[in-house]
């Protein structure tokens, strides 16, 4: 019934207008699932030239100690390696939330959901615990150029997965007092994506800043 | 409890500042109170501040970038006239101050004027040329406007609190860092340009996504018209660009605010790589800013020839390779820098070749013109204008790139004459010529073309006259931003250059006159066909100004040049098509989002500027429950009747029939 009537429709649009034959566009047009998404993706990219500026930033000045400790003398590789397990496994639960919000299975999406930020406050804190632990040792970031690029690239990281904690927190509250709406749907989607793209920008830190240091 | 501000901060010893901007404060209360007073308020609040129509926000961004060219232009008399009188005598303008000017002239121009003119006519006429009804994020594109008006809002705050910067329109490190510029001056500089950039990568976000994917059913990428094409180049640049601005001031924000090292001359820090950061932002900038200007150029060029445009694809084409190439070049700023002979000839290489894109382009503007039936109102008399002095601006540019000739005019008045000859006579002649060919479709009436052409010849003589002494000067070995001299052979040609800038001045005076007596007399100009130039896209085929909805039903396209070929069918036919069925149209409702978060936005940069934490922070949260508001609405769109389209349509049909017998009798 429904179809029929939608096809009647386009039926009677495709006359002309001043001569420009035309259609109701509602179907030639994107969804608006696909714009949002669309034009999130597009933000997040732009999100990871950011991160590059600051990934060159590091590679410029990742040997400028000035006499102070090197990552070397630093990094614990076993925090970190918590550390990425903690935000892989947020990554997975986030996942599982958006399948929990398509199936409209409210045990799934909240329980995932609050996995997630579990999972990504404890990163949060074993990072702060790390700071914390080089700013005790006299390693802050005003002690050298190397320590000034390394605390602002892996804090802009963190500081990613701070707003993005608030905003999980934000669409759960969103969802209990709205439902699973189109509308909402579409920002828990940009929110999964927000989610594992930070999970990208990870994997580069882990490898550059990490894994590449401790090789030397 | 208010950081470092205190009584100390409004600069009672600088009068000139200082008068100036309690005048300019002034006036805009002024207005206000006006505004107020006549019980407009509610309808600038409705139709305009929380409005979320494309149009509505292009029109605003418009009128602030010619606010701003007002305030960006008296640096620019304050600057020619201190050195014209500044030969072996001190002038007016004490040094540091004359050091805030030129930095804040140069910041105001690129960033609060060409940038907001570019992005205000993409905002009019990109979805009417997609034949579309909105872009793909409405509030958020009135974010967009919101914040970039705190910028400017910031900036010229800093005329009666505080200071500006002193370190030229680029704050380049040392000298920007706390240690040589403690004052406020490079805060102000670094928080309204990270606020305002915040809000121009939003407006680069909805319209790649509007272009890529919203358009309407037939308009296929090659049948775009090019200035779409010029729009998305340009918005992908800045979604490319922008964030490494961000990034790099967020840095020197670390540096000034934390103690970091990042281009400190101590503990490591490295301030070439300031250089290197900001310039692989700038120079994609430029193409930002011309990329829109050569649009608007192509699409004058071809109405007023009455030709569809010379090599449609290889304007594409060219348009697409210089986005490439705009993130190639950028060490052509530093040459001096010292990177060796092997990479400063790759980058002067690779500079040489912008020319040829750019050299198509040229060429195809001509080509169209070539057999063309030319007329020459307003907007073509900048297009004219505009290829005469680009091309000159495009030669001393490719002189430049040659390295051993760079050192020589580095830093030079050399230099100056030539970013000056390309930014005014393309970006800005390109935003007039879109101001004037657009303005009876966002307004409904023309503007007198007679203060229009007498405007172009003023700005067309007073640029030659203003800065062709600047290539002199720079052969003649003057270096820029000098607060005096003492060299007599320099005088007479800085003399030609403040008469230059008089008469430039003499433009900008009859374009306000332009501007006023067109709306006094608006009705003797009105538009009632929406085609006035006889047009060739489909913005000219909706009534002037159009209708919220901007088509009755979206058109289908199945051409070129789209409504050129429809004019054409149907004044072969002398009918015009039948009505479409009406149907509801649903549209985003107003949303106060933009102007909510921008006032926050406003406040969180006054207080970070000022160390007032306590105000950040309470700012911060503001803006976040704004956005948890805007998030939680219910109703995001309103309905228009069937019965109400059909009403605004038939009274655009009545008048198109009308115009096209008119067009008709003609033939």
């Amino acid at each position: 019934m429904s179809i029929a009537l939608e096809d009647a429709r386009i039926d009677v649009g495709r006359r002309s207008y001043l001569g420009l034959r035309i259609e109701h566009a509602e179907r030639s047009l994107a969804s608006k699932r696909v714009i949002s998404g669309f034009g999130f993706w597009i933000f997040l990219l732009s999100d990871i030239v950011m991160f590059s500026a600051f990934f060159a930033a590091y590679a410029v000045l990742s040997g400028e100690t000035a006499g102070g400790p090197s990552g070397k003398d630093l990094f614990d590789l076993n925090r970190v390696a918590l550390e990425t397990a903690c935000l892989l496994l947020s990554s997975f639960a986030c996942g599982v939330a958006s399948i929990g919000a398509r199936a409209r299975s409210d045990f799934m999406y909240y329980g995932a959901m609050t996995a997630t930020a579990l999972l990504g406050a404890a990163f949060l804190f074993l990072e702060i615990r790390e700071f914390a632990g080089m700013i005790a040792l006299g390693a802050g970031p005003t002690r050298s150029a190397f320590l000034t690029s390394f605390f602002a690239l892996v804090g802009c990281h963190g500081l990613h997965v701070t707003l993005g904690l608030l905003w999980l927190l934000t669409m759960m509250a969103q969802v209990f007092a709205k439902g699973y709406r189109a509308d909402i749907m579409r920002r828990v989607l940009c929110f999964g994506l927000f989610w594992h793209t930070l999970d990208i920008i990870w994997v580069g830190i882990f490898t550059v800043v990490y894994l590449m240091e401790l090789a030397k | 409890m208010l950081g470092k501000l205190s009584w100390a901060a409004i600069p009672l010893d600088q009068p000139i500042p200082l008068l100036a901007g309690c005048l300019a404060f002034g006036i805009v209360g002024g207005i206000a109170v006006y505004v107020v007073l006549k019980g407009w308020a509610p309808y600038l609040w409705r139709e305009w501040i929380t409005s979320v129509d494309h149009k509505h926000i292009g029109v605003m961004y418009v009128f602030l970038a010619m606010v701003m060219l007002l305030r960006g232009f008296t640096d620019a008399i304050m600057m020619r006239s201190q050195q014209a009188l500044a030969f072996q005598a001190p002038g007016y303008l004490p040094p540091e101050h004359y050091d805030q000017i030129f930095s804040a002239h140069g910041t105001l121009m690129i960033l609060f004027v060409a940038m907001p003119f570019m992005i205000g006519l993409i905002n009019i006429v990109v979805p009417l040329q997609l034949g579309v009804r909105d872009v793909a994020f409405p509030t958020l594109n009135s974010v967009s406007f919101w914040l970039t008006a705190t910028g400017a809002l910031l900036i010229n705050l800093s005329l009666v609190i505080g200071e500006f910067a002193h370190t030229g329109w680029l704050p380049y490190p040392p000298l920007s860092e706390f240690a040589y510029s403690p004052g406020v001056g490079v805060d102000y500089y670094l928080w309204s340009l990270q606020i305002s950039g915040v809000g121009t990568l939003l407006t680069g976000v909805n319209f790649v996504t509007t272009i890529l994917k919203i358009r309407a059913p037939g308009m296929t990428y090659m049948r775009m018209p090019i200035f779409c094409w010029t729009a998305l180049g340009s918005s992908l640049l800045i979604v490319a660009a922008f964030p490494i601005l961000t990034a790099t001031l967020a840095m020197l924000l670390l540096d000034r605010y934390f103690g970091f090292h990042f281009f400190t001359n101590e503990a490591g820090g490295n301030p070439m790589m300031f250089m290197n950061l900001i310039w692989a932002w700038g120079h994609p900038e430029v193409y930002i800013l011309i990329l829109p200007a050569f649009g608007v150029f192509s699409e004058v060029v071809s109405t007023f020839s009455g030709k569809p445009l010379f090599g449609y694809r290889s304007m594409v084409a060219a348009t697409m390779a210089i986005c490439i190439l705009a993130f190639m070049v950028w060490l052509h700023h530093f040459f001096t820098m010292g990177a060796g002979a092997d990479v400063n000839a790759f980058f002067g290489v690779a500079t040489m070749i912008i020319a040829v894109p750019t050299g198509v382009k040229v060429f195809n503007w001509l080509f169209t013109m070539y057999g063309g039936r030319i007329t020459y109102p307003p907007p073509m008399m900048w297009a004219i204008g505009f290829i005469v002095t680009f091309v000159i601006g495009g030669m001393t540019g490719v002189l430049l790139a040659v390295p051993p000739a760079d050192f020589v005019l580095h830093n030079s008045l050399f230099l100056v004459a030539h970013f000056h000859n390309v930014v005014i006579g393309g970006v800005l002649f390109g935003a007039f010529a879109g101001y004037t060919f657009w303005f009876p479709k966002a307004f409904g009436f023309r503007l007198r073309e007679d203060l229009g052409i007498a405007a172009f010849w003023c700005w067309f003589v007073g640029f030659y006259l203003a800065f062709m002494p600047l290539y002199v000067l720079g052969f003649m070995g003057m270096t820029r931003r000098m607060q005096h001299y003492d060299v007599p052979a320099w005088h007479p040609w800085l003399l030609v250059a403040a008469a230059g800038v008089v008469v430039i001045l003499a433009g900008i005076g009859l374009q306000i006159a332009q501007l006023v007596v067109s709306v006094r007399h608006r009705e003797q100009l009105r538009d009632t066909t929406g085609d006035p130039w006889n047009g060739r896209s489909l913005e000219w085929s909706t009534s002037s100004p159009p209708p919220a909805f901007n088509f009755a039903a979206l058109p289908r396209i199945e051409e070129d040049d789209a409504y050129w070929q429809t004019k054409q069918r149907a004044l072969r036919q002398h009918v015009l098509a039948d009505e479409p069925a009406y149907t509801d149209i649903e549209l985003p409702r107003n949303s106060a989002t933009g102007f909510v978060s921008a006032f926050f936005a406003s406040f969180l940069g006054f207080a970070l500027i000022w160390h007032i934490w306590w105000l950040a922070a309470l700012s911060f949260l503001g803006a976040f429950v704004t956005f948890v508001a805007f998030a939680w609405r219910d109703r995001t769109e309103y309905r228009v009747s069937a019965e109400e389209v059909a009403r605004i349509d038939r009274e655009n049909r009545r008048a198109r029939r009308a115009a096209l017998a008119h067009l008709g009798a003609a033939e």
